[in-house]
């Protein structure tokens, strides 16, 4: 009965499907090219792009992804884990040295250095995870993975090659003597340190605490050529430790097992994530599990705040404002407007990273959150005038969202930012209607930040959402969004005279 | 010795600041574009024709000082290009004689110091043989005070003494050196070591008896030879010092000549280019600062046309437009989307930039009041940051713009305050063009704000200027900015009709 529990992947229960690619530019818009850039910030070995790159649209399989990451929310066993990549780490550098280094024997003392390590992760691993039982299926599988792997011939015969090549090579001893040119390699016979012999000498003059006058000396692990003579020799000195060493290579050369350099790897997806979002926990914002679906759009989320934003707001994360939002029965789009800088773009980046975060089987920013899992996420956000196309704004923009339309399906999200400010408003009203109607045709969900008013109760799939201000200062924002009608106060010339910008200041300052 | 090519009485100083808004007017003006025409790949001359660009020359004879340098060069460009090859060649086989490795001794200072003069020596006859055979042929006040200087100073008599002294450096065998005898007869400073003793290993018991293994590595002494050097270089010192320093000034003579000469080297570059576009390109005529009044400000053109865009266009098909707004303290340009009001809006920045740095303008004529400084403020992308919201951004950088804004600037204003809704965009850019063309600012302002254009318009100011891009009844574009009253829609429909009716029919397709 083993076969239900056979271990394939820590990222996945499925044979592996072809990944689906997100699109760099959507991330970009979403400012999630700065969240994943953070997240694999120190981690590039292990080349997690790929994996953040790849959301799923199966619930069991994100299901499968947060039962992992609450076992790991566990100090013991996540500190387990991070020991374990550490010493894998290790053993890479070390077996790196065994592969670029030039003398045989040096070689051969590095690899047996990194087989040591690697014999000493797994086993340690292992009795963590025996200890510790966690209960997701991923690790459950990955423990029981790891039982039958230490007993197994190839572990065990590993271990014990490493005990004795050790020991044999630990009992060698020589000196070397130099005279001139001359170098002379032997065995040690028992002669005295010289700096002893000169400090007896000379004790009789020793009074206190003297100056350092040792030089420091770099110790690159490659040696010269002299070195790697004497080691030459030294190893025609002791024949038999050095067969053993140069066995024990040739028999264990692919001693690195698959699946555990595969989970060393893939399980850094996880320990990523929750380092990345550790400190903003710990700063007193708060993430969840969604609830997802990919067949119900009635979503709705309490207290979410945009990540990027959160992380660059570190360690004073906590002033992150935090909205709410739903959508119920026939109800598909948000139209936000409001004020400038009243959290607009925020809430469409927050909207756009909530949905493609819990694709990826991560905790998302939010309180409390019931998601949907989209088959793709477009975005359509602002772009700046490129000389190199002659083509003008308004028409690159009208191209870039015919692209978006024909591609997108009814279980996609689009999030549209600013779209068609450039022109006027009667020319950003009359194609903002036509993209309107054409997603609400698909019933795809999505978000569609503007100024123009009259978008926001324009079908039975909009929902208006507007930026509000604090009552008694209209220049100051307070970056919640509210669902009530739009109500075209934007409150301009406030925030242009926080700038020094009305007539009158202007008078003052050049006169 | 000075080349004062670029000013008749300073040098081209590359170190000095450029203005602080460069970074803004290069991207809203296309300048990069400009500039690797006038490089041609070259990243000193990109660096030089950039500051030159930024000269702000606000007298009008020192621009008609640069014009006549540049019409010479225009007339002679083989030999401005001889001459700027021979300070190239000074500078960058200067740099390839090999110096020392490792620390500098007197000897190998002056040792190279040598080398360098000799260098030095043969680029001097360069330029005098230029001199003699081509200094007749110009006429600009800048070339012929170069010409007459370099006939002074480096004539015959001159050269075969820098000649003589080189010669006498030489270096040579068994050189003679001062010096003091200490005790015994020998010389002071020296330090004589011995090597540590290695006998004890010797008189360990059982020390041959011991199995083992030896090698031999090939040995080498240099001690001797380094005590020798030294002594040498002790004699040497000042001699090499002084040698070293006069080989830098002349280095920088080169260096300033070259500097200077690649300024226009890079205009006949981008010269070559507009002309290959079949388009015109002619000296402006520039006007003194206008202190009575808008009355009296000049501004007009003849088939002016947006440099970098002609220079990207396959064939060259970019088109001129004239200007008549003499008088004129605000022009407000409306119209079609992609009617080639930003294009306009840059040809003008740039020929602004381009007369006050004494250089030819993209266009058949142009005649301008010098201005003290050109702003832009074009809409950017939204901030990556996040930190501010459009409008936000695009207040912060007005109101930086204001902070260094004097009576005299020329602002450039490209769908500034289009981040907020029409009424309030119009609001905000109404109240800051009223304040700033009051304080003697002139503004151009491309926008698409109907509720401003419309409300300044009735206002029948007649210091104001209303350009509109044309669109033939049919919905194509002319490309020509005529003057026009704004009108309430930027045809943004047919362009939305045209892009998803294309879309289909290519699907259908």
């Amino acid at each position: 009965m083993t076969t239900a529990l056979q271990f394939s992947s820590i990222l996945t229960e499925q044979p592996r499907q072809a990944a689906g690619r997100a699109d760099p530019a959507v991330l970009a818009d979403l400012n999630l090219d700065q969240v994943f850039a953070a997240i694999t910030r120190g981690r590039d070995e292990y080349d997690l792009m790929p994996f953040l790159k790849a959301p799923l649209h199966d619930a069991q399989a994100v299901e499968y992804r947060h039962q992992i990451l609450q076992d790991m929310q566990d100090e013991a066993l996540s500190g387990a884990l991070a020991g374990f990549a550490g010493q894998m780490r290790q053993m890479r550098k070390y077996l790196a040295l065994s592969q670029e280094l030039r003398y045989r024997y040096q070689k051969q003392e590095w690899f047996l250095e990194a087989a040591d390590v690697y014999r000493d992760a797994v086993s340690t691993l292992a009795a963590a995870l025996a200890e510790l039982s966690p209960a997701s299926r991923g690790f459950t599988a990955f423990r029981r993975y790891l039982a039958d792997y230490t007993q197994s011939e190839a572990f065990t015969g590993l271990a014990a090659g490493i005990a004795k090549v050790t020991g044999a090579l630990a009992s060698v001893r020589y000196c070397i003597t130099i005279k001139g040119s001359r170098v002379r390699v032997t065995r040690y016979e028992g002669e005295t340190d010289y700096s002893t012999e000169v400090q007896r000498t000379f004790a009789k003059f020793a009074s206190g605490a003297t100056r350092d006058y040792r030089i420091g000396f770099r110790n690159p692990a490659d040696m010269d050529h002299v070195e790697a003579r004497i080691l030459e020799l030294v190893a025609r000195l002791y024949p038999d430790e050095f067969a053993a060493l140069d066995g024990f290579c040739a028999r264990h050369a692919s001693y690195l097992d698959a699946t555990i350099r595969a989970f060393d790897r893939e399980v850094q997806f996880y320990a990523a994530y929750l380092d990345f979002i550790a400190p903003m926990k710990k700063a007193g914002l708060e993430f969840c599990y969604p609830a997802v679906s990919a067949d119900s759009k009635e979503i709705s989320v309490r207290d979410s705040f945009d990540l990027a934003l959160a992380a660059k707001l570190m360690p004073a994360a906590s002033a992150v404002v935090r909205n709410d939002f739903q959508l119920r029965g026939p109800e598909r789009i948000f139209v936000v407007t409001g004020p400038n800088h009243g959290g607009k773009t925020t809430f469409a980046r927050m909207f756009g990273q909530l949905h493609y975060l819990a694709g990826l089987g991560y905790p998302v920013p939010a309180r409390e959150a019931v998601l949907f899992l989209p088959d793709q996420v477009f975005t359509h956000f602002e772009r700046e005038e490129d000389l190199a196309t002659l083509r003008g704004k308004f028409e690159d923009e009208l191209i870039r969202i015919r692209r978006v339309l024909d591609q997108a399906t009814p279980d996609s999200i689009v999030v549209m930012n600013e779209s068609f400010a450039s022109t006027t408003l009667r020319d950003a009203l009359f194609t903002g209607e036509r993209v309107l109607g054409q997603m609400t045709r698909l019933g795809l969900l999505g978000v569609y930040v503007t100024f123009v008013d009259e978008l926001s109760s324009l079908n039975e799939a909009t929902v208006s959402m507007v930026g509000t201000v604090v009552p008694d200062n209209p220049a100051e924002r307070t970056y919640k969004l509210v669902r009530k009608p739009a109500d075209g106060l934007a409150y301009a010339a406030a925030i242009a005279g926080k700038y020094g910008l009305t007539y009158r200041q202007l008078k003052e300052r050049l006169s | 010795m000075k080349a004062f090519l670029m000013y008749p009485d300073r040098d081209f100083d590359l170190e000095r600041d450029l203005p602080p808004n460069e970074a803004d007017l290069s991207s809203d003006l296309e300048l990069g574009v400009l500039l690797r025409a006038m490089a041609g790949g070259d990243k000193y001359l990109f660096e030089v024709a950039r500051h030159g660009l930024h000269s702000y020359l606000t007298s009008p004879p020192e621009i008609v000082y640069r014009q006549h340098v540049l019409a010479d060069c225009t007339e002679q460009p083989e030999v401005v290009r001889d001459l700027y090859d021979v300070a190239v060649s000074a500078i960058t086989e200067e740099k390839g004689i090999w110096g020392w490795l490792g620390r500098a001794t007197p000897e190998t200072i002056l040792h190279r110091s040598r080398q360098v003069m000799q260098l030095y020596l043969g680029m001097f006859r360069r330029l005098r043989d230029i001199t003699d055979a081509h200094a007749a042929g110009f006429r600009s006040e800048g070339f012929t005070r170069l010409f007459a200087m370099l006939a002074r100073e480096l004539d015959d008599e001159y050269l075969a003494e820098m000649e003589a002294c080189i010669g006498e450096l030489a270096f040579r065998r068994g050189t003679l050196i001062s010096g003091r005898l200490g005790k015994g007869g020998k010389g002071m400073g020296y330090v004589l070591r011995r090597q540590p003793e290695q006998s004890w290993r010797d008189r360990l018991p059982g020390m041959n008896r011991s199995p083992g293994y030896s090698f031999v590595i090939p040995e080498r002494d240099d001690n001797g030879m380094r005590a020798l050097s030294d002594l040498n270089d002790r004699g040497l010192n000042g001699t090499a010092n002084a040698l070293a320093q006069s080989a830098d000034h002349i280095k920088a003579f080169f260096g300033m000549l070259r500097a200077e000469l690649g300024f226009y080297l890079g205009c006949l570059n981008l010269r070559d280019r507009l002309a290959a576009t079949g388009m015109p390109v002619g000296f402006p005529e520039p006007a003194g600062p206008a202190p009575a009044g808008p009355s009296r400000v000049r501004l007009s053109a003849r088939r002016l046309y947006d440099a970098p865009l002609a220079l990207s266009l396959p064939d060259g098909t970019a088109v001129g437009n004239d200007l008549d707004a003499d008088g004129k303290q605000l022009i407000m340009i409306t119209g079609a989307n992609q009617g080639g009001k930003s294009t306009f809006l840059r040809s003008l920045g740039l020929a602004q930039l381009m007369m006050q740095a004494g250089m030819f303008v993209a266009a058949e004529s142009f005649t301008a009041s010098v201005a003290a400084a050109v702003f832009t403020h074009f809409k950017r992308e939204e901030d990556a940051t996040m930190e501010k919201g459009k409008l936000d951004e695009e207040l912060d950088r007005m109101s930086g713009i204001a902070g260094q804004i004097a009576p005299g600037v020329l602002l450039l204003c490209n769908e500034s305050f289009a981040s907020t809704n029409e009424r309030e965009g119009s609001e905000i850019a109404r109240q800051i063009i009223r304040a700033l063309t009051e304080a003697g600012i002139r503004i151009i302002f491309v926008t698409h704000l109907y509720d401003l254009a419309e409300s300044l318009h009735t206002q029948h100011d007649p210091a104001m200027l209303f350009l509109r891009a044309e669109r033939r009844p049919d919905g194509s574009r002319t490309f020509r900015l005529p003057p026009g009253e704004p009108l309430p829609t930027s045809y943004g429909q047919d362009l939305y009709q045209s892009v998803f009716r294309t879309a289909d029919q290519a699907a259908r397709a």
